[in-house]
């Protein structure tokens, strides 16, 4: 028995129609990184909170067992349960900053469990609060406890999770997506650190995440998940070298595929923009900025949050004031505002937003949202219309019948499908795509990623492709903008970008996103 | 408090200068559009006083006397003037001054409003508080339901039942407030309890209700399942890791509980013919004695606007988030 | 649970706007006519009894609805149009629009509405007409407040940019964009805000400055026979019941409302 922290057998949740789990069985073994990976709707955080013997609302264990360092979690008694927990087992949770009760300061909530199991002074327990911030890198290690979790970044935050993780010594530790919400280099720094602490200590660990880059860098053995149900589990390596089920090897295929694209031809700019300043209010957001977008060419334009990435994007779409410089449309100046601009420029520059799910009303039918566009901007009706949203609806891969639904019965990935047919409906030159895939799971994106390549290909378009994700844009990107606070930081051709990178900002983007291949993680500690 | 820097923005500071200039800007815009209206009715106080009999030398005399002479401006900076030295005017009714027949009115309402707060509070927020702590149960559902009913009663509909059963029937009080106000403590609290009873009947369902719904959403934060996944007990997850940020809206929500109570008095001293400033009020608007109505109308306003600014400001002081400034997170 | 809630709430409404359209049919007397004596008690005096001038309570009863009902509705409806046509207004134009609006609607609600009401009625004399008008502009501020941050959520949505980058006029984000997913706030508020005005018209009329005499709505009858139950009468006390069924049935059916859409529980 002592050799398993956690043990898992043919556990069964049910909400209240559906399966939520079924059968699933795993153990962890101390010192071991565990890790589970899975697309949204898994079941992975169902998953996590059964782990700490926690069933949300509405859930119910049909089946099975979880057992937490021999005890079976499921059928303690409320009083021992809180006491496992307090000893045996930590969280550290995706959200650190709603995880952090927002009414103490971070030193007092990272010890509580000090002060009530151990019955340590307020002295002891600020030593012993600073040894982990100082363990984790905090800055000013002695004082950081001082402070309220509104007072700190995102990144010091999920660390000061993992310190209050950290403090009871548990023999089990989830982590639950902890770096999703960061940024690529902080999020490197967090898992570096993860790898640390936890191979230090020896303690058993469940690490949950979407990226399957991410995971490999950490866990000994991998636990693929879909549906409630598990597709396949192993060791890392096996599992990434020789996947056995389909999902697992899309999956796979999807992080390895590394076609670069070839130098295009030179083009003409179809849009082109001249030290430009824009931003809301006064102040400019971004500055400096001059582009050109080649007619025909890819552009991706990369930057982490805050970068203004998304500022320019909307600054060529006519929604951001423009305060200086120039900013041009096949030759001819453009207005800054969207309303001073023709409606057949309107119909030429064509903007899909990141979140389809706010980007389509939710009383419109799909054949209102598409039809719109045909109607405004070609004037089609009737029957002409109905063949080309017929077309429209086939050239973004969704059948037919949906033209009467309404997007709350669609999924992500067929909801973006939409907007791409609205955009395409307007016949553009210019497609600016602003993190159109980020919301989206990794197999949905690579098939949204494929269908924005074939039609490409199949007409004369233009495309400004926003992303945080640089590794992304490697497979399809003519030239590459790199941004960062503001400004411009580099831009050129992608296979320059990526082979040679002149700046050490662009080097540190490329060095930080994650990889699958051996070994990618040590070589950075 | 952290240790300050230098130019740390002050976001109390700023709070309490901006709600003291919009809480002054709306009382001169409400003083100011009594006496515009006044001024575009037909005919005006003088005329409404002395009936439709009055010789014109007559109402020139009272016109003279109420300074209705003189121009708009000048009367209303008059009048404003006064009003922040308590002085407003005389009652166009009884001649005496309005601060003079204001002020005893103004005490007997706060004496029965005052005792209200003092059984409503704890009991509507207690019950609020164990409403959701006991979300779905019997004690839960009980709330509910008496909050639905008392939300859709009309004040008066509460004092009247309560005059029929504990006055009428059976004759534990008097069912008017006429009895003389110099009885000593027994005779205050004869007088006092029903309106009492019925200001608590009638506000503790908003209150309640509120609470309940601060509670519900403080219990639903991540924050608190965070502490229950480290193994702290539900008592020690209410008492601390839950209350403590609830206490910024019951906070609020207890100064407007307050607020609320001032204006269900009006109608309740009607009921139990209680003298306080709600009934002079709501006589005067009988006779038009308009000195005294805008007086009235200016006193309830100030309560209610310095109640409000209170309830924010509270909030505001028990939140870290407001009361520490964010600072640039150190790299 | 909720369902019979409802079915009992729709029921009740019903027979209550029915009693007051159907008035003159159901009524045994006229409202204005003594026919009984005075304070005469239930059963002797007709099924509710008599008034202080021996008129036939239940028929002053039946009128009285049609007043309570009548001019709740009218309110609302004015309230509503005012309110929401404000609230669109500021949440789009944004910028000086809004915050004037905002600044005034705030001063307005910066006194309680019953006291406001009392100031207003006090100068301008009460009359239906700046009674209809008072009550309009008070209830006004509040369908403003719920609307603003409804309409301005609503605007901020990336599929009303869609509309803005195409190029669409006032009329496509009002009609096709804005209103049918603000109409289910709007709805439940509009209920909310009719049982509100139930009470604030009883209120009113209870305090003196309603309806008139010789006409009476539910809060007049009930202020015009208070003294009677210091006698032992009950009757007073069917008015101001009628006015709670009312506000109970009303607010039934937008309790179902509410969940049937989901709406935010933050109205009112």
């Amino acid at each position: 028995m002592a050799t398993f922290v956690l043990q898992i057998e043919n556990l069964g949740i049910q909400a209240k129609r559906s399966t939520i789990l079924e059968g699933i069985s795993f153990d962890v073994t101390p010192g071991e990184i565990f890790g589970i990976i899975g697309e949204s709707g898994a079941g992975k955080s169902t998953l996590a909170m059964a782990t700490v013997g926690l069933l949300r609302a509405g859930c119910r264990r049909v089946a099975g067992s979880v057992r937490l360092a021999g005890k079976s979690l499921l059928d303690l008694s409320q009083a021992d349960l809180e006491r496992t927990r307090r000893r045996k087992v930590s969280y550290v949770a995706q959200s650190a900053a709603a995880c952090f009760n927002p009414f103490y300061r971070l030193g007092e909530q990272v010890t509580e469990l000090a002060a009530l199991e151990l019955g340590k002074s307020r002295a002891e327990r600020q030593r012993l609060a600073a040894d982990l911030f100082r363990e984790l890198q905090l800055p000013d290690p002695e004082r950081f406890g001082d402070r309220y979790p509104h007072q700190v970044s995102g990144g010091q935050l999920q660390r000061a999770m993992i310190a209050m993780a950290l403090l009871n010594e548990p023999e089990l530790i989830i982590f639950d997506e902890p770096t999703t919400a960061l940024d690529v280099t902080t999020q490197l720094e967090v898992l570096r650190l993860i790898r640390k602490v936890v191979k230090g200590r020896g303690c058993g660990s469940i690490y949950i995440s979407h990226d399957l880059a991410v995971v490999s860098q950490l866990a000994d053995r991998v636990m693929v998940l879909r549906h409630g149900k598990v597709v396949e589990m192993g060791p890392t390596r096996d599992l990434i070298e020789n996947p056995q089920a389909g999902y697992t090897r899309d999956l796979v295929a999807n992080q390895t595929t590394t076609s670069s694209v070839p130098d295009p031809a030179a083009s003409r700019p179809i849009v082109s923009v001249e030290n430009l300043a824009a931003g809301y209010g006064r102040v400019s957001a971004i500055r400096d900025i001059s582009l050109d977008l080649s007619s025909g060419h890819i552009t991706c334009l990369v930057g982490e949050s805050g970068s203004g990435k998304t500022t320019l994007a909307r600054t060529i779409a006519g929604l951001v004031d423009l305060h200086a410089g120039v900013l041009r449309f096949k030759g001819s100046e453009l207005p800054g505002r969207v309303e001073r601009r023709d409606s057949e420029t309107r119909r030429r520059l064509q903007y899909i937003h990141q979140l389809p799910d706010l980007a389509l009303n939710p009383r419109q039918t799909i054949r209102e949202v598409v039809g719109r566009p045909l109607a405004k901007f070609r004037g089609l009706r009737g029957a002409a219309a109905e063949h080309r949203l017929r077309e429209l609806l086939r050239d973004v891969e969704l059948p037919e019948t949906f033209l009467d639904r309404v997007p709350g019965s669609l999924s992500g990935g067929q909801k973006q499908r939409v907007c791409i047919a609205r955009a395409l409906a307007a016949e553009p030159d210019v497609l600016i795509c602003d993190e159109v895939t980020s919301a989206l799971d990794p197999l949905v994106e690579e098939s949204v990623i494929k269908l924005l390549l074939r039609l490409m290909k199949a007409r004369p378009l233009t495309m400004l492709f926003i992303t945080h994700n640089l590794a992304l844009t490697r497979r399809f990107a003519h030239e590459v903008v790199v941004m960062q606070q503001g400004r411009i930081v580099e831009a050129g051709p992608a296979s320059s970008v990526f082979s040679a990178p002149r700046e050490a900002y662009t080097k540190k983007l490329l060095d930080s996103t994650p990889l699958m291949e051996r070994g990618w993680l040590e070589a950075r500690l | 408090m952290l240790a300050s820097a230098t130019h740390r923005p002050a976001p109390i500071r700023d709070f309490v200068v901006s709600r003291v200039v919009s809480g002054l800007v709306s009382l001169v815009l409400i003083t100011a559009l009594v006496f515009v209206g006044t001024a575009l009715l037909p005919g005006d106080t003088a005329g409404a006083l002395l009936g439709q009999n009055a010789t014109p030398a007559a109402l020139e005399a009272l016109r003279r006397d109420l300074g209705l002479d003189q121009p708009l401006v000048q009367r209303y900076l008059v009048w404003l003037a006064g009003a922040l030295r308590g002085d407003f005017g005389t009652s166009l009714a009884s001649g005496r001054a309005v601060s003079e027949v204001l002020l005893p009115r103004l005490a007997n309402s706060l004496l029965l409003a005052g005792a209200g707060a003092v059984f409503l509070l704890p009991i509507a927020i207690g019950g609020g508080i164990l409403a959701a702590i006991w979300q779905g149960s019997w004690f839960d559902r009980l709330i509910g339901f008496t909050s639905m009913l008392f939300l859709a009663m009309p004040a008066f509909l509460v004092g009247y039942i309560l005059i029929y059963v504990f006055a009428v029937r059976l004759g534990w009080f008097p069912s008017m407030s006429v009895a003389p106000f110099a009885g000593g403590t027994r005779a205050w609290a004869q007088i006092l309890t029903l309106p009492v009873i019925s200001l608590v009947i009638i506000g503790q369902a908003h209150t309640m209700k509120l609470t309940r719904t601060a509670i519900l959403s403080v219990l639903a934060s991540d924050y608190v399942l965070m502490a229950e996944i480290k193994g702290i007990s539900r008592r020690r997850i209410i008492l601390r890791h839950a209350l403590p940020n609830a206490l910024s809206p019951i906070l609020s929500i207890s100064i407007l509980t307050i607020a609320y109570l001032i204006v269900d008095v009006v109608v309740i001293e009607i009921v139990f013919s209680y003298p306080g400033l709600g009934k002079l009020m709501v006589d005067s608007v009988a006779y038009r004695d308009l000195t005294v109505v805008q007086a009235c109308g200016l006193l309830f306003a100030l309560v209610f606007i310095t109640m409000n600014f209170l309830a924010d400001l509270l909030a505001m002081l028990v939140n870290p988030r407001q009361r520490v400034p964010a600072r640039g997170a150190a790299a | 649970m909720r369902n019979a809630g409802f079915i009992l709430s729709i029921a009740g409404f019903a027979v209550l706007v029915a009693a007051a359209l159907l008035a003159p049919i159901l009524a045994p007397h006229l409202p204005s006519e003594p026919v009984y004596q005075p304070y005469a008690p239930p059963g002797i005096g007709g099924l509710l009894g008599a008034d202080s001038l021996g008129r036939d309570m239940l028929s002053r009863i039946l009128y009285g609805l049609r007043y309570t009902l009548g001019i709740a509705l009218l309110v609302s409806v004015l309230a509503a149009g005012a309110g929401v046509t404000l609230a669109f207004l500021a949440a789009f134009r944004r910028g000086w629009t809004d915050l004037l609006i905002g600044r005034l609607i705030d001063a307005v609600m910066s006194v309680p509405q019953i006291i406001f009401a009392l100031v207003v009625l006090a100068v301008a004399g009460v009359s239906l007409t700046t009674l209809v008008l008072t009550m309009a502009v008070l209830e006004a501020t509040l369908f403003y407040r719920v609307v603003r941050p409804v309409a301005g959520d609503i605007v901020a949505m990336d599929y009303v940019e869609v509309a803005r980058l195409r190029g669409e006029g006032l009329g496509w984000y009002l009609f096709r964009e804005i209103l049918p997913n603000a109409a289910p706030t709007l709805i439940a508020e509009f209920g909310i805000r009719i049982a509100y005005a139930v009470l604030f018209i009883s209120g009113l009329s209870f305090l003196g400055v309603g309806v008139q005499p010789p006409a009476a709505d539910l809060g007049g009858l009930v202020r015009e026979n208070a003294l009677a139950i210091s006698v032992g009468q009950l009757s007073p006390l069917a008015p101001a019941v009628c006015i709670a069924l009312i506000t109970l049935s009303v607010n039934g059916i937008v309790d179902w409302f509410i969940h049937k859409y989901s709406i935010r529980a933050e109205l009112g």
